[in-house]
């Protein structure tokens, strides 16, 4: 309708520019609240969400059974109550359900009876394009039913293969999976509760008690998590997901609710529950096959154990990306050679660290400069080392100095050409030392080599 | 026993850490004889330790992680840094970690946002009996970084056995329950000598249950040990600032 018309029919009327982005966000709102009813969730836009529902509908059941119809006026109440519109309907395939919930809204199809059912719903619930619909009206095909009785060849031959494979979609024969929004987690364990909890005790032990659920379906199949997402549903519909990961494939119960203890102490904004969490469901999202540990190899098996639990403590505090270890490279550029790697994923080390050579002083500085610091240094010989250099606004007089070491950059790796670098040992008159580098060869790469300093040893 | 003498025993318990008075520690030695001997034959394992660098090098560095591999053994080490400290002091490398004898696979290292994650990180860390050590970076003096921190670092560092050292760079010391503290700066060569192994001017400016001194010391990187620095020019006698010319620098050609 115009806005014209409307504003003739109605005189005082509120007009609100269409904010599709909004619509959207909106959507995914709610098809992560749906995520209770069933993990399997995925968006139909505009306004549309498909839950598959297999296997699920059986929670809702009560003494007369038919739990598809509870969970269906489960949803709908609940839409209603957080001011939503909600037209829903269940068949045995999206298709189906999606033409019921927009032509007879609230319908339950019963399975195999999908047929029967859409029958009577105008041939426009097919969803086909307008240029279809349109030719089935003109032909006098005006209901589902009238289109499903004429051959397939014919209808074939008339509007193609998909338009056909959509009918028999929508009759229930054959099925398009649907994919789902989130990865389905292999393992899940979930809690409902009658009346909303809020206590902080009250959630670490529902978690605790989930873990112990979890643990218990993944020792069945030799599984550990690697990853784990806690999903607190509130009452009035928000979800909040936080997710903790593992080093290794773990199971312990209490480790794991320690770990989320650890992740929600040190959330930046905490859980906040609102008028209360009315389910909670911790997924394994990643698992990973748990070896049982062999006893007696491993000199203390029970130290390794203890620090991956402190890694895993750490990074759930601070995030994984700032618990590192240190992983050896095979690259001879010095900033390159070693490079810290977040300890939870780090692979096993493939390359060994360059052995220090016996009697010998250390060759790389302890501390290393992310980005060299351009320095002004004075050399008495165009390839010697500095007599005088001048760094962070300080001169340092250069009592020693050892090198050139040369090291030029892997020309294989990248285009650029980086140039050469000669770097020095030198110590000051205070007795600092520092590694320095003359980058460019004299002469042959740059007539102005520049310098930095690279590194402090100790 | 009477509710007073129990409720003083109590308190006792709590505080003997803190005071250290009747306690043995389990010591490690450095293998700096004389260093050891001050100590009353080695550095307090279970105890917390600071250490200032006295100088703008690594040397304060270079010498906490010295102590850390003494008294940590087998077990890892962690190193708790804060992200300013990276952009100031540069980063922790691995090869130099190698090049010292202490094998990088057995050092993780925490980067924090600011002390009191640090803080917090630190005291986590203490829970875990498999780790070695662990060095606290915390540079300039920050608030929460006051005396209970320090206590608690202690406490929790005799719970399970496990070293606190605190590097200090840029900071003031202040009260605090550390069993001993350090001013570290670099030593110079030996004149005519090649470039040799890390040397470092310790300072022992504070021991609970002991004498102070200072001394000259080498980290020996094969033997993983503190030597004496051999034909040092006498500690004492180079006072800091005081500016050496030698007519043109000692050049190895090496490389």
């Amino acid at each position: 309708m115009p806005l014209a018309s409307a504003r003739a029919i109605v005189g005082e009327i509120e007009i609100v520019e269409a904010d599709p982005a909004a619509d959207r966000r909106k959507l995914v709102e709610i098809a992560d609240w749906c995520d209770r009813f069933s993990p399997f969730v995925t968006l139909d836009p505009p306004h549309g969400l498909v839950l598959d529902i297999t296997g699920v509908s059986h929670l809702f059941a009560d003494a007369s059974g038919n739990g598809e119809e509870k969970l269906l006026a489960a949803l709908c109440n609940a839409l209603r109550k957080g001011g939503f519109t909600a037209c829903a309907a269940i068949a045995g395939t999206a298709v189906a359900a999606r033409a019921l919930a927009r032509f007879a809204p609230g319908t339950v199809a019963a399975p195999g009876d999908e047929a029967a059912t859409l029958a009577p719903l105008p041939a426009a619930a097919l969803d086909l394009d307008v240029k279809d619909t349109t030719a089935l009206r003109r032909a006098g095909l005006k209901t589902v039913g009238q289109v499903a009785e004429r051959s397939r060849a014919e209808l074939t031959a008339r509007f193609g293969k998909e338009m056909v494979f959509k009918l028999d979609r929508a009759l229930g024969k054959g099925e398009k999976p649907i994919s789902p929004r989130r990865i389905l987690p292999a393992f899940s364990a979930e809690r409902r509760f009658a009346e909303p909890v809020v206590s902080e005790d009250m959630i670490a032990e529902t978690l605790h008690g989930l873990a112990g659920s979890l643990a218990a379906i993944m020792e069945e199949r030799g599984k550990g998590a690697r990853r784990l997402e806690a999903s607190f549903f509130r009452s009035d519909g928000v979800v909040r997901r936080i997710a903790v990961e593992t080093g290794r494939p773990l199971r312990e119960p209490g480790t794991i609710a320690k770990l989320f203890r650890t992740r929600l102490d040190a959330l930046a904004d905490p859980l906040d529950p609102g008028f209360g969490f009315d389910m909670v469901r911790l997924d394994a999202v990643h698992s990973e096959r748990l070896v049982p540990e062999s006893v007696g190899l491993e000199a203390r098996p029970d130290d390794d154990k203890e620090i991956a639990f402190l890694i895993d403590r750490l990074a759930a505090r601070f995030g994984s990306h700032r618990m590192l270890s240190f992983l050896a490279q095979d690259t001879h550029i010095p900033e390159a050679a070693g490079v810290a790697v977040p300890a939870q994923h780090a692979p096993d080390p493939t390359v060994e660290w360059e052995r220090r050579e016996p009697g010998e002083p250390p060759r790389r500085p302890l501390r290393l400069f992310a980005k060299p610091e351009p320095i002004e240094a004075v050399a008495q010989v165009p390839d010697g080392p500095p007599v005088t250099f001048q760094w962070r606004r300080l001169r340092h007089r250069v009592r020693k100095a050892e090198g050139p070491e040369r090291i030029a950059m892997e020309w294989w790796q990248g285009e650029d050409h980086k140039p050469t670098r000669d770097y020095f040992r030198v110590e000051d008159e205070t007795g600092r030392r520092f590694w320095l580098f003359r980058e460019g060869l004299y002469h042959h790469e740059t007539m102005m080599p520049k310098w930095f300093v690279h590194g402090l040893f100790a | 026993m009477s509710p007073l003498a129990r409720k003083l025993a109590g308190t006792r318990q709590l505080l003997d850490p803190i005071l250290g008075e009747s306690r043995n520690f389990a010591r490690a030695p450095l293998g700096h004889d004389a260093a050891d001997a001050m100590l009353r034959g080695g550095l307090a394992r279970d105890a917390l330790h600071e250490v200032f660098p006295g100088d703008a090098s690594a040397a304060a560095s270079g010498f906490t992680l010295g102590l850390a591999q003494r008294m940590r053994g087998h077990k890892r080490l962690l190193w708790i840094r804060q992200d300013f400290a990276a952009l100031e002091h540069a980063e922790i490398s691995p090869t130099g970690l190698a090049e010292l004898g202490i094998d990088p696979a057995t050092v993780l290292l925490l980067r924090v946002a600011h002390a009191e994650d640090a803080l917090r990180a630190g005291a986590d860390a203490l829970s875990c009996a498999a780790l070695g050590a662990v060095i606290v970076e915390i540079p300039g003096n920050p608030k929460v970084l006051d005396l209970v921190a320090s206590r608690r670092f202690a406490l929790g560092a005799q719970a399970k056995g496990v070293t606190v050292f605190l590097l200090r760079p840029g900071a003031e010391p202040q009260p605090g329950a550390a069993e001993t503290r350090w001013r570290i700066r670099s030593l110079a060569s030996a004149d005519h000598d090649d470039w040799g192994m890390p040397r470092f001017d310790a300072e022992l400016t504070r021991n609970r249950h002991g004498e102070l001194g200072r001394w000259a010391m080498e980290w020996c990187c094969d033997e993983r040990a503190f030597n004496p620095a051999a034909d040092s020019r006498a500690v004492a006698a180079a006072p800091a600032g005081r500016t050496l010319a030698p007519a043109e620098p000692a050049w190895r050609r090496a490389g």
